[in-house]
């Protein structure tokens, strides 16, 4: 792990947008997997309180570089990490933060719904129980409402909630995974292509849900559909071989592309 | 059949050969045919065995006894009238048993006859009639009927082992015996009772005063000892390769050794125990303490290579979700990983335990093969497992030995259903749908 040069950090926060708030800030980070050049010198911002797509072709890095985030690469053998990543101005990959408290701070939404073998509230409690937030019972059981609640799930698993979670649909166990990031509570979530999985219906549930949380996290979302970026995001960034090749306002990115290899991408030429 | 065939090949392509189609689905017919056939073998060899043992072991669960009526002689119990049990405990009830059967075959005076007659009777009948005694003094100076055992010998006649239609000096019953046995045959005195000494008593010289007990309890007392090292040390093992350690040389050269020591003849881990446990250690000899230790090594292997696979079948999704809302390592593994892969683990461990229970080659090695007639009190006493039990039973010459081989099969294979219920009960309790 080759931390940044000090000035190279101090750059960083005046480059800030005016507007929104840099939430995550991304500077000169590579990534390798054994020999395999995955991330190359990727610079990226991310404002709080938006949605950022990622958008690429297959093994572009976009979700590598998502993973980075939250330093699940760190459990990936042979994966190595350089370059800074800022969030809220400290070094995520810094010597003394616990990755535990990180990925308490950065949730996270797999591609495929993985909720665990167990009943619906113990999926939702079980982020809260092992970082001892929510002290009784009573405390508890309103988390888990809250979070049912804010992932839409609630009405329809408020009278099973001792039922298996694997026993929900695909959108509903997608949902719940949702509801199981946020009952911890983080600032940003991190979404791996959440909806790749799910038939249409399914899909428009999670992208009105993602709308919707935008009001209180910061979101990022990795995607292959060009239709959902520019449906859920504010900013989206495009990835093509491990570099990024363009980063703008949504709108801009898919009206006006200033690189042709963008325009190739989300026109449908390539990728 | 042609009826039937012929308007399927109307959508048979005319450019396919017919024949072909026909012989491929023959080899599938085939194949299930194959199938069926190694399976109905299977189970008839099983049947043949199970059949051939049973038959052989039942008759060992029935024990002759003989009905005589014991007068609780005073003068001989309890000459001076104490009381005290020490003085009735060492009383001489083989005399109250001779002159029952005295009174009962007047005939027999010659010492020899005397004897024999006295031959009819178990060694072990005055136990009985000690016990009696103890129990409620009262019955001194009573006559009542009491129900021994027999010899070995006459419990042999009386389940039809031994022949009457040879000559006497070709059987282990004389001519007299057997006028004596027919005698008590016509006055009710023989009955076939349900053996509870063979189940409660520890190994003897005598067939009818020898049990299981002894051997079930040292059993379970190795299983158990088996059991408490081997099972949390090779899931602790197993955990810590699939989960912590760093995948490099060392580890590879550890995993080839785990895959090399489960192939190693158990015998050999019977020497290591001897020589390690027994010679260095001085642990002490024949008992269930040292022979856990050496199954454990026979069975850590086993125990690890199918614990990784089970802990290496939980899917990483599970994983990661839990990483993802901040789980340490730890809580990974043991909220999740171990929780979903215990089905396969104990699976791992049942047939493991089952390897175990029928190992006695490593045990004759650290001196378990010992004629021990107690019962084992606790770990570190000497002890024989059932295995052992059946071998040494085998190897004696007694007639009676040889329906007691089998039961004590019997009873091993009962044993090994009772584990395997409670381990098949205990994986319903883990398994999960994910």
């Amino acid at each position: 792990m080759v931390l940044a040069q000090a000035a190279d950090v101090s750059d960083i926060a005046p480059r800030a947008h005016p507007g929104p708030q840099v939430k995550i800030s991304a500077r000169h980070v590579n990534v390798h997997y054994g020999s395999k050049h995955a991330l190359k010198d990727v610079d990226l911002d991310i404002n709080q309180n938006q949605v950022a797509a990622l958008i690429g072709p297959s093994g572009c890095g976009k979700s590598t570089f998502l993973r980075c985030l939250n330093r699940m690469n760190d459990v990936i053998e042979g994966a190595r990490v350089e370059g800074t990543i800022l969030i809220d101005g400290k070094d995520i990959y810094d010597r003394d933060l616990d990755v535990v408290m990180l990925r308490a701070r950065v949730g996270m939404v797999f591609q495929k719904p993985n909720p665990f073998p167990k009943s619906v509230y113990d999926n939702v409690a079980y982020g809260p129980r092992i970082h001892g937030i929510g002290a009784g019972r009573a405390e508890l059981d309103e988390i888990v409402q809250t979070s049912l609640e804010r992932a839409g799930l609630w009405g329809e698993v408020k009278d099973r909630l001792n039922d298996p979670g694997t026993g929900l649909s695909g959108g509903q166990q997608q949902r719940l995974c949702i509801a199981r990031a946020i009952a911890v509570n983080p600032e940003v979530i991190l979404m791996d292509e959440p909806c790749s999985a799910l038939d249409p219906i399914a899909t428009a549930r999670i992208e009105e849900l993602i709308d919707e949380l935008r009001e209180n996290f910061t979101i990022v979302i990795v995607t292959h559909s060009m239709q959902q970026a520019a449906r859920v995001s504010q900013r989206t960034a495009f990835f093509h071989l491990g570099e990024v090749v363009e980063t703008g306002d949504t709108e801009e990115i898919f009206t006006s592309p200033k690189d042709e290899r963008t325009q190739g991408y989300i026109t449908g030429r390539f990728g | 059949m042609t009826e039937m065939t012929a308007p399927r090949a109307v959508i048979r392509r005319p450019d396919l050969s017919e024949a072909r189609v026909r012989r491929r689905y023959a080899a599938e017919r085939r194949f299930k045919l194959y199938g069926v056939l190694a399976i109905a073998l299977a189970i008839g060899m099983l049947g043949v065995l199970l059949v051939s043992i049973a038959s052989k072991g039942y008759s060992a669960f029935v024990q002759t006894h003989v009905g005589l009526d014991i007068t609780f002689d005073p003068e001989v119990i309890d000459p001076d009238n104490t009381g005290d049990p020490a003085v009735i405990g060492l009383a001489n009830y083989d005399k109250l048993i001779r002159d029952s059967l005295g009174n009962l075959f007047p005939d027999a005076t010659s010492r020899q006859d005397r004897r024999a007659l006295a031959d009819l009777v178990s060694g072990g009948a005055f136990f009985t009639l000690r016990n009696m005694a103890l129990d409620d003094p009262g019955i001194i100076g009573t006559t009542r009927r009491v129900w021994v055992e027999t010899s070995d010998d006459l419990d042999m006649l009386r389940k039809g082992y031994i022949p009457r239609d040879v000559a006497e000096g070709e059987r282990r019953v004389t001519d007299k015996q057997l006028a004596w046995y027919d005698g008590l045959d016509a006055q009710d005195r023989i009955s076939l009772q349900f053996n509870t000494t063979f189940f409660n008593a520890g190994d003897s010289r005598e067939p009818e005063l020898a049990g299981v007990w002894g051997a079930l309890v040292g059993t379970f007392l190795t299983m158990l000892v088996t059991l408490v090292l081997s099972f949390p040390l090779g899931v602790a093992t197993a955990i810590y390769l699939e989960e912590f350690a760093p995948k490099n040389r060392w580890t590879d050269l550890i995993e080839v050794n785990i895959n090399n020591l489960a192939a190693v003849p158990s015998i050999v881990f019977g020497l290591l125990g001897l020589a390690i446990f027994l010679g260095f250690f001085g642990l002490p000899r024949s008992a269930p303490l040292v022979g856990g230790m050496v199954l454990s090594l026979i069975l850590l292997p086993t125990f690890i290579i199918a614990s990784r696979v089970a802990v290496k079948a939980v899917p990483p999704s599970i994983r990661e979700a839990a990483l993802g809302v901040g789980a340490s390592k730890l809580q990974v593994v043991l909220h999740h990983v171990l929780p979903l892969a215990m089905p396969g683990i104990l699976t791992g461990t049942i047939i493991g335990m089952a390897h175990a229970l029928g190992e006695s080659a490593p045990l004759l090695m650290i001196g378990m093969v010992a004629f021990i007639v107690d019962i084992p009190g606790g770990i570190t006493d000497p002890a024989t497992v059932l295995p052992v039990q059946v071998y040494l039973w085998a190897d004696s010459p007694e007639r009676a030995f040889v329906e007691r081989t089998s039961a004590a099969i019997l009873v091993l294979l009962a044993f090994l259903i009772v584990m395997n219920a409670l381990a098949v009960l205990l994986r319903r309790r883990f398994e999960r749908r994910w």
